[in-house]
């Protein structure tokens, strides 16, 4: 293994332990479905029964805005909590890269989220009773969250990793979220056209996690939202190892 | 006062000079001279106007137990956050083992066993768990037998599989003392490991430091003055992120205020006898208070059988010759500092 991820799987391992050994993991997880079941369901959100559609086009509507609250709970305490408790000092005095310590917690959150999205089957399977399902769209959704997901988690690292205080990193790693979310609103695009015309129209749209989102939900498997989440994440890590290392020791 | 503190850092810098080129004698015949583990050179870290490690160089070698004295704030933790990597110094060099900190971090703290201040660890983990990751963090080959040999050097057998927030404060610091171990490394530093401990559970700590192999080199942040004393071979005391004294603990209670101090209880008039000691070319000076005498030899030597033999026909209630005392030098060379 390069040298420089030295480490990471021992971290991975240990803080995906850490979300069944600790009561958050199960609350995130009973939060996450009953929500996201409710939205999906209920007659005055998704609608799911009454349409009667072999589509989970009701889900993906919602989980963008449940992951807005849920995804920063579960990074603000990833690097903030370590500050907190002074582990951070153990763990970087170890032989092991910040990058394989930033990686390794951000893998373990990611496998967990995935995993809290797998649990969500049985959503698939009411709507594959319903009818016949495009299962290429219902790919192209869940991979979509699991994206999106990714974005979230490195967004909400950063802030974790630049203050001791969870409440303030989960403040924060919303806030952020909920900006990259709404940028792709017509309201917002509307109004950045108007001031600054449609260049930078077009660039705040090319920025729009919504929008990238969308584009997967429709069935459509484009590289360009794909590489845009990749980089975009990649983008949000580096940007939060330089931040936690100037911040660690303080 | 000025004097013992220019006098012991006169010590520290004639010790320190030769150590860059070659080998130093050691000051006390007790204190081993292995191979260097720790190069500590000209290390400086400033946070904004404050000077938390001014201009440190030392070198630690194997079998030394050193204790790192100094006040609240004296840059203690900071300089053992550099020396084990967790702190970028602004200037100067650490090596460990023969590894550059700066260049060649991971090999550098693949060395090192560290316990942090207050030894932090996963609350939510078993201790078996904890070590377990610390183990697969380091790299070790063999996990079990690892966590089995820290488990009884710690003496951890009735508690591992607890979590470690349940734990009391001693078995703890025996928790973080295990993972600094876990690996065997030759250099452990250990930041205020019995700090907050009951004297029992102190003990306990100590014993297992004094215990560990004679083939690491240890460095021991401490303000416990007994400890250096009971645990350490050599002594440096810092303040103002400066070093102040390296020397033997030994050779620190001889240059104590008060080492070799005798008091006489004269029963009757102790007038003649003061007047004996008084002419004697060894009495610094006397203080007589009623039937005490209280003699301070020069240069804090021991004068006990030459009182004994000028008391010969007076005679004596109790006579007593007292140990220098480590705090009381603390005290002066480090207020010293600070004035």
């Amino acid at each position: 293994m390069n040298e420089r991820l030295t480490g990471l799987k021992a971290i991975f391992k240990r803080e995906l332990k850490g979300y069944f050994s600790s009561p958050l993991g199960y609350i995130f997880i009973v939060i996450f479905l009953v929500a996201s079941g409710w939205l999906t369901v209920s007659r005055d959100f998704g609608r799911f029964l009454e349409l009667r559609q072999a589509s989970l086009d009701p889900f993906f509507t919602y989980v963008p805005w449940l992951f807005v609250v849920l995804v920063p709970a579960v990074a603000m305490r990833l690097w903030a909590e370590e500050r907190k408790t002074g582990t951070v000092e153990l763990l970087f005095t170890l032989p092991v890269t910040l990058e394989a310590s930033y990686l390794g917690k951000f893998l373990a959150g990611w496998s967990f989220l995935a995993f809290s999205l797998f649990l969500t089957w049985p959503l698939i399977w009411q709507v594959a009773r319903l009818g016949d399902p495009d299962w290429g769209v219902l790919f192209t959704g869940y991979l979509g969250c699991v994206l999106l997901a990714g974005s979230y988690l490195a967004i909400g690292m950063l802030f974790s990793a630049i203050t001791k205080n969870q409440v303030v990193a989960f403040i924060l790693g919303t806030t952020v979220t909920v900006i990259f979310l709404l940028v792709g609103l017509p309201q917002s695009l509307e109004f950045v056209g108007n001031y600054f015309g449609g260049y930078a129209e077009q660039v705040l749209l090319s920025l729009s996690l919504a929008d990238h989102f969308e584009t997967l939900t429709r069935g459509l498997v484009e590289l360009g939202s794909i590489v845009f989440f990749l980089a975009f994440t990649a983008g949000w890590l580096v940007c939060g190892m330089l931040a936690l290392d100037r911040a660690k020791a303080s | 006062m000025e004097e013992m503190t220019q006098e012991l850092e006169t010590e520290t810098q004639s010790e320190a000079a030769p150590e860059a080129e070659a080998p130093v004698e050691s000051p006390d015949a007790e204190t081993p001279r292995g191979e260097a583990l720790v190069e500590v050179s000209d290390l400086f870290k400033h946070y904004g106007p404050i000077k938390a490690v001014d201009g440190i160089t030392m070198t630690v070698r194997r079998g030394e137990i050193l204790g790192f004295m100094g006040p609240n704030g004296a840059g203690k933790t900071t300089a053992m956050r550099i020396i084990t990597g967790f702190l970028d110094a602004d200037r100067g060099s650490v090596k460990v083992c023969g590894h550059d900190m700066a260049t060649h971090s991971l090999d550098a703290r693949r060395r090192i066993g560290y316990l942090p201040e207050n030894a932090p660890a996963y609350g939510e983990m078993t201790v078996t768990g904890f070590l377990e990751f610390i183990a697969e963090a380091r790299g070790v080959t063999d996990v079990d037998a690892a966590i089995r040999r820290v488990v009884g050097l710690a003496e951890l057998q009735k508690v591992q599989h607890q979590t470690i927030e349940t734990l009391s404060k001693g078995f703890k610091r025996r928790v973080g003392l295990a993972q600094a171990l876990i690996h065997d490394p030759e250099v452990l530093i250990l930041d205020e490991p019995t700090d907050g401990l009951d004297p029992n559970q102190k003990a306990v700590v100590q014993d297992l430091i004094a215990g560990l192999s004679k083939e690491k080199c240890i460095i021991l942040s401490t303000h416990i003055l007994d400890e250096v004393e009971k645990v350490c071979n050599r002594a440096v005391i810092i303040s103002q992120g400066q070093i102040l004294v390296d020397s033997t603990p030994k050779e620190l209670i001889r240059q104590a205020p008060g080492h070799n101090v005798v008091r006489v209880l004269v029963k009757g008039d102790p007038s003649e006898l003061s007047s004996k000691i008084q002419a004697a070319e060894w009495c610094d000076f006397i203080e007589v208070a009623d039937h005490e005498i209280t003699v301070y030899p020069k240069f804090g030597e021991s004068r006990l059988a030459e009182i004994l033999e000028l008391a010969d026909g007076t005679v004596l209630e109790s006579i007593e010759q007292q140990e220098g005392r480590l705090d009381e030098l603390f005290r002066r060379v480090t207020q010293g500092v600070s004035r």
